[in-house]
């Protein structure tokens, strides 16, 4: 049962049937801020498989720990396999049971390793991840990309959310904004990621993560608004169109 | 002391002409010459406690551990060799991370003890392996309710409502057995534990002892850990006060 693969690979015969070469299921962008006090993330609750809309109850991000959140897009089954591994490390960490526990910038080295070793061996994790957290008063924000580029900002954002959230995010954003600002900024942005992105549903989560813990809130929509004049009879003055 | 092994006792794959597997026998020996542990099922949990045997004045409080945590619901307490107890937790880690990869779900606290008493147990089998020279309490809290198990360096396991090993185990289970463990809470327990521990510690022979105390229980919600530190200090302010009360008499 040997897999085609080119003359010249240097892999084994069966090496080729288990590397990663393109997502089956996968989620559209992840876009997160930090706020006065902690950090505030916001993704969509759906599942593409190809260009059909397949699942629309996907949790695109969990807690790590105790102190991180976790959203990813891309692969679900490799953000599930994500879990995980940082179920065993957060497992690890609790037993020494010694009072210290791991902190945002530390699970987001970790997932850096992870994701740039599996970049090297031509066997990506497919995801794009937000990893956000509040440890002793410091706030933590950073992304790592499935092939292991990785940074900390002020807000990040994955995919689509890189394009059409991060401008808005530069312009609007501020130290210290309050909660209620912070939702109302993510909530513009994946209102015109829900329009423009034809990946997203309009269900989605925010989810916040403070020194007393994270918490998500329940799925919800978005209020929409299509009455622009533009859309009215847009065929008209078109040239060629039916 | 006991009877002299004469030549039967060199390999762990001999038996005496009266049936007995000597070097095992030793083993057990190594494991009644350390400190007490003890292990109490609550109603609402288990509590562990160990008499560390403090061997020099230099040691750091709170290092050398002696209760372990297996998973998030379970823990053991190792008394005996402290380095073969090393490795029995690190196994038992290892058998509880391999059962949730696999089943999707904590190992259950009876498959556990299962688990760790055959590994115990495969070393008594080989005359190129010795027997383990530890005892092991293990206490988690899964589906079925708080459990409590002991294993012994033969790789006998049974299930206990209240266990004890080391030097002061008779005494210790003499104190378990006066205890209405089914009506007690953990926070009750943990008291009584350290009460216990104070109490079978013998002043004449051993100078200081630290103690250390983990719970598993509601309260806990469901999760091995260390005794909180509030609560520790109240149990052993506790069995102070017990122990003046007994020598006043």
């Amino acid at each position: 049962m040997a897999s085609k693969q080119p003359e010249n690979s240097l892999l084994g015969p069966e090496a080729d049937s288990q590397r990663t070469l393109y997502p089956n299921v996968t989620g559209t962008s992840v876009v997160a801020l930090k706020y006065k006090d902690g950090i505030l993330m916001a993704a969509d609750m759906g599942g593409s498989y190809g260009s059909t809309l397949r699942y629309k109850n996907v949790e695109r991000m969990k807690a790590i720990g105790k102190h991180s959140l976790l959203g990813a897009s891309g692969e679900i089954s490799d953000f599930q396999e994500i879990l995980r591994y940082l179920d065993d490390l957060i497992l690890y960490d609790n037993m020494w049971d010694d009072g210290n526990s791991l902190g945002p910038k530390e699970v987001h080295n970790y997932l850096t390793r992870l994701m740039y070793n599996r970049r090297n061996k031509f066997n990506p994790l497919w995801n794009s991840l937000v990893l956000g957290g509040i440890k002793n008063g410091e706030k933590y924000l950073g992304t790592v990309s499935m092939i292991g580029v990785n940074f900390e900002d002020d807000h990040v954002a994955t995919g689509f959310g890189n394009h059409l959230a991060r401008p808005i995010l530069r312009q609007e954003w501020h130290e210290n904004l309050s909660f209620e600002d912070g939702v109302r900024l993510l909530e513009k942005c994946m209102r015109v990621l829900l329009y423009r992105d034809r990946s997203a549903i309009n269900k989605l989560q925010i989810a916040k993560i403070t020194e007393e813990g994270m918490t998500i809130s329940q799925p919800y929509s978005l209020k929409t608004y299509w009455e622009f004049s533009a859309f009215e009879n847009p065929t008209q003055g078109a040239v060629g169109s039916w | 002391m006991s009877s002299i092994g004469t030549g039967y006792d060199l390999s762990v794959t001999t038996f005496s002409p009266d049936g007995r597997v000597f070097q095992i026998e030793y083993a057990a020996k190594a494991v009644d010459n350390s400190g007490t542990v003890i292990g109490i099922k609550c109603k609402d949990g288990i509590v562990m406690g160990v008499e560390k045997l403090i061997a020099s004045k230099m040691m750091l409080p709170g290092s050398n551990r002696r209760i372990h945590s297996v998973h998030r619901h379970s823990g053991m307490a190792v008394a005996g060799l402290a380095a073969d107890g090393r490795q029995i937790v690190a196994r038992a880690k290892s058998e509880a991370t391999n059962y949730q990869s696999v089943y999707g779900e904590p190992i259950p606290v009876k498959e556990l003890a299962e688990r760790v008493a055959s590994y115990v147990h495969l070393c008594t089998l080989y005359w190129w392996l010795r027997p383990f020279g530890c005892g092991i309490i293990l206490g988690g809290y899964d589906r079925d309710g708080p459990q409590l198990y002991m294993v012994e360096p033969s790789g006998i396991s049974y299930r206990y409502f209240g266990a004890a090993i080391g030097k002061g185990k008779q005494a210790a289970k003499t104190e378990i057995e006066k205890l209405k463990l089914s009506e007690m809470t953990c926070r009750e327990g943990v008291i009584e534990v350290a009460k216990i521990i104070y109490n079978v510690h013998d002043e004449a022979k051993d100078k200081a002892f630290e103690l250390e105390m983990s719970w598993v229980c509601d309260e806990s919600k469901q999760q091995h850990q260390k005794v909180p530190d509030d609560l520790l200090e109240e149990a052993k302010a506790a069995a102070r006060t017990a122990l003046e009360e007994m020598d006043a008499d």
